[in-house]
């Protein structure tokens, strides 16, 4: 018998009861109004919990700052053109700009770097998340995106575009919109990169990303 | 209401103050109360440390002493605890599930059973901090864990002590955190034990208690230790004594 | 259960040395309560929080008994994937696979993201013994893997020691200012130096949070982002996954997420949340599916739900014992309250006083997202701690005597007559362990003039 046989066999043998049926799939009381369901009462006695969006609110302003709270922050760009300006303002110094968007050229096109180990000098990467999260202000990339995967986590700063109408409340929202399958790699990123592992004293740019930038841009229209 | 009355053993032995204030209350409150000699304990000690076997005979004692009772009381929270959620070193007769089912902690009876809301008698003016034991909290629901922040908050000895003229109930850091007694653990992880003890102490200490109070002996015995040792001008009392009017 | 030659560990003494450091015990007590209320916050903010913990234990249920259909459709999705599957019985034969698919792709050196499987399995070492060079990357990882110690927190392993301890042994092994105790500054100095590791490393490895069957694809989280560079850079990329890791959909991971790093550290989620599905564009990706103990524990009645554990650490984080006597008292590869539960069944006799390392205060029971019973199952642990005999000698005979006396009413009570009483009893019970342990910070009880009894019998026996 071996490994696989031996290990399938013991959990079979050794199954748990009473059996327990599968829950259905998880739908949140709510459409996206938490008020509505009178948690405004419990909310205003802990001032200090970040109060979700009344009913028919934008999700923007939560979404920017659960983003902030995370370590990252997140700029309104009227067009590429303002994009670029951003960029170029925020990072004067930066050499290498690899980019996977056609709205900021860049310095070099991930779409021309074959192995991952080139991007070991990217100063700032560049990318579109299809979608964010309110809840953790988290943005969705996957393989399509990033075409090299790498450009996320090696990019000492990253800039993300993102469409301000593809933002979703809570995670439960995001899973019904993406197939896992179609992509090897799929990250949602909220904030840049950090950790807390001295003292708990908050560090951001650990190991990835030192600053996490997200510019609200719709795509162009095709 | 007639009681069989239940003393932990060690407050028998070290606190008899606190078994003749929760007899005095019981029967202000028109209890006939009745307090079975042959009582020693209720087996917890034994049954903590996995010592089926030890806690057995005892547990058949306990049962034994109160079977005649519709309903016992005890000062004790963790004994209370154990008694009614533990106590199965013995078989599950009928008889037992009765002494366990009607086995009352003194807080529960005086809120839930006599729902007592006045105490004419009581008078502590004084900054109190009230101690809510872990098998209280956790094990017979006198308060709102604190880690359920979705759970309406209550507080059952904070109902009964908001009776008692001149009572300042003082609030803490960490409103439940475990002040280290634990039964055997106290001494087998002492140092643990005591440095638990130490912060549950100062966390009273520092927000100005003079008063620190709980349905627990056991834990105050702990914490009086600590007191002591610290020389802390503070003091120590069970909630039977302010509800039946100060120290004995 | 493995029988272990090596002498039990003794969490007590252990304890009682880290108390003794302390302005180490008070930062540590201070910062991991501190992620308990952050945790507090963060489960405030959920409304569903409650509802979220009952489906995520439903699932987590639902999935362990059904374990071996989920783990089969796992595999069937994860190949057609693209992904190579492997199943290992034990430790020994994670490691040996490991090391075979290293040394047929010819790797020398390999970077890692945290793993408690791994951990359990000892995998570093193997592979080190063999002559592959293995570098930790999580920050709090790598800290523990400098200084020989294995990690004190599920989720901030290194959270034990102070700034001034990495300064030093950082200035050791990375060539820093042993002056500057900076946490920025001592980031930064590992950052520089785990990059070109990176860069250079023919593997990189993971663990798993999550193991979809629906999908085929696993869920690795972290805050550094370790796992993504190792899995995006080096062409080979290899994850360790228990197999109770299982959950049945992907729907499934907005439950188990909402609630991991909110109970972890307070925030919404990870920094990362990262998902594999098949290798990467060229790349190759092997899962080895780790039993373990795992099989056997589901089999126990008492003690099958600690397999439900997402390992967010919520419960080392509330539990009073495991903040003053740091993670590193338990001696084992689980700290906390999570470790009392799952360390016996890697060795019954190594970790036979782990169970008394508690005091059964709860709170563990009632931060749990997963609804483990921990609490009551560290009491049940007891009980089979002393039915095998491996009580403390001390404990054996002091529960043996107090079960005689407290269940014969004339030996605890004595005689009537004054001076026959239990007082002469409890402090025998409290001194049992011949050095007064009681004595040693507290101030022992005095006894009255009376007890209860004998006041009861003076003044209201009815004649």
């Amino acid at each position: 018998m071996n490994a696989r046989e031996a290990i399938l066999a013991a959990v079979k043998k050794n199954r748990p009861t009473p059996v327990v049926p599968l829950p259905d799939v998880y739908e949140p009381p709510w459409e996206g109004t938490l008020i509505n369901l009178g948690y405004k009462e419990h909310f205003a006695r802990l001032p200090e919990v970040a109060h979700p969006h009344g009913p028919n609110e934008s999700l923007i302003p939560h979404f920017r700052e659960q983003l902030e709270a995370m370590g990252g922050r997140s700029f309104e760009v009227a067009n590429a053109a303002e994009a670029n300006k951003k960029l170029a303002d925020l990072f004067p110094n930066a050499k290498v700009v690899c980019s996977a968007v056609p709205e900021i050229p860049g310095t070099r096109r991930v779409e021309n770097v074959a192995d991952p180990h080139e991007l070991s000098d990217v100063d700032v990467g560049v990318v579109r998340s299809t979608l964010g999260v309110g809840e953790a202000g988290a943005v969705w990339l996957t393989q399509a995106e990033l075409v090299v995967n790498a450009l996320g986590v090696l990019s000492q700063h990253l800039i993300v575009l993102l469409d301000p109408k593809a933002i979703v409340e809570t995670m439960h929202d995001a899973y019904r919109q993406i197939d896992l399958t179609r992509s090897p790699y799929g990250l949602f990123m909220a904030g840049p990169s950090a950790t807390g592992d001295i003292e708990g004293v908050i560090i951001h740019g650990a190991q990835g990303a030192r600053s996490l930038t997200v510019l609200f841009l719709a795509p162009a229209a095709n | 209401m007639r009681v069989g009355l239940f003393i932990p053993c060690y407050v028998d032995a070290f606190f008899p103050e606190v078994g003749i204030a929760t007899l005095e209350l019981l029967e202000r409150l028109g209890c006939s109360v009745e307090y079975p000699l042959d009582q020693t304990c209720c087996g917890q000690p034994m049954a903590n440390s996995g010592a089926q076997d030890d806690a057995a005979s005892t547990e058949a004692h306990f049962v034994e002493c109160f079977k005649n009772f519709e309903t016992v009381v005890g000062p004790s929270g963790s004994c209370v605890d154990h008694i009614r959620f533990r106590f199965d070193a013995i078989e599950e007769t009928a008889e037992t599930q009765k002494v366990r089912r009607g086995t009352r902690e003194f807080v529960e009876f005086l809120h839930d059973d006599l729902k007592v809301g006045e105490f004419p008698w009581a008078s502590f003016p004084h900054k109190v901090g009230l101690h809510n034991s872990c098998s209280a909290v956790r094990g017979l629901g006198h308060a709102r864990p604190s880690e359920l922040v979705y759970e309406p908050e209550f507080s059952k000895t904070r109902d009964l002590l908001a009776n008692v003229p001149g009572l300042e109930l003082i609030e803490i850091d960490r409103p439940d955190e475990c002040c280290g007694f634990g039964g055997s653990f106290c001494v087998t992880d002492e140092a643990v034990s005591a440095k638990m003890g130490y912060d549950r102490v100062h966390d009273f200490y520092r927000h100005g208690v003079e008063y620190i109070t709980s349905a627990d002996m056991s834990c105050l015995l702990h914490m009086k230790g600590v007191i002591d040792r610290l020389k802390l001008p503070m003091k120590v009392i069970h909630i039977a004594q302010i509800l039946n009017g100060g120290p004995s | 259960m493995m029988a272990s030659a090596a002498r039990p560990v003794d969490p007590e003494g252990r304890a009682a040395r880290f108390i003794a450091l302390v302005e180490h015990e008070t930062t540590h007590d201070r910062l991991v309560w501190g992620m308990r209320q952050n945790r507090d916050k963060a489960a405030a903010g959920v409304p569903d929080w409650e509802k979220l913990r009952d489906l995520a234990s439903q699932i987590k249920e639902h999935t362990l008994s059904h374990l071996d259909e989920y783990l089969e459709q796992f595999e069937r999705n994860a190949t057609k994937l693209g992904t190579q599957v492997h199943w290992a019985r034990d430790a020994e034969e994670h490691n040996t696979i490991v090391h075979d698919i290293l040394s047929k792709h010819g790797v020398k050196s390999l970077i890692k993201s945290k793993s408690m499987l791994q951990e359990e399995c000892g995998m570093t070492p193997f592979l080190q013994r063999r002559g592959i060079e293995v570098t930790e990357s999580d920050l709090g990882e790598r800290i523990q893997q400098l200084s020989h110690e294995p990690p004190s927190h599920i989720v901030v392993p290194a959270i034990h020691k102070l700034r001034s301890d990495v300064a030093t042994l950082f200035a050791q092994d990375l060539g820093t200012d042993p002056k500057n105790s900076d946490p920025h500054y001592l980031a930064e100095a590992m950052r520089e130096n785990a990059r070109p590791r990176f860069l250079e490393a023919g593997a990189g490895m993971t663990g798993a949070n999550f193991a979809i069957a629906e999908t085929g694809g696993f869920v690795v989280c972290t805050n550094e982002g370790n796992a993504d560079i190792g899995a995006s850079v080096p062409p080979l990329h290899i994850a360790s996954i228990g197999i109770e890791k299982l959950i049945p959909r992907a729907s499934d991971l907005g439950i188990f997420l909402r609630m991991l790093s909110r109970s972890a550290l307070g925030s919404p989620l990870t920094q990362y949340t990262s998902h594999f599905h098949g290798p990467r564009h060229g790349g190759e990706l092997h899962v080895v599916l780790v039993d373990h103990t795992r099989s056997d524990r589901l089999g126990s009645p008492d003690f099958w739900h600690a397999l439900k554990c997402i390992r967010c650490g919520a419960c080392m984080n509330t539990c009073p014992v495991y903040r003053r006597s740091g993670g590193l008292s338990y001696g084992a590869t689980y700290a906390g309250p999570i470790g009392v539960i799952l360390d016996p069944g890697f060795d019954l006799d190594k970790y036979r006083e782990l169970p008394f390392h508690s005091s059964l205060c709860g709170s563990c029971t009632q931060v749990c997202p997963v609804k483990i019973d921990i609490s009551d199952q560290i009491y049940k642990w007891r009980r089979v701690m002393a039915e095998k005999g491996l009580l403390k000698l001390s404990k054996k005979v002091g529960m043996s005597a107090l079960g005689t006396t407290l269940s014969h009413s004339t030996l605890f009570h004595g005689g009537e007559a004054v001076g026959e009483s239990a007082i002469a009893y409890l402090p025998r019970f409290l001194l049992y362990n011949s050095l007064n342990p009681w004595g040693k910070h507290r101030e022992l009880p005095t006894p009255p003039k009376q007890t209860f009894r004998q006041w009861y019998i003076a003044n209201r026996r009815k004649a």
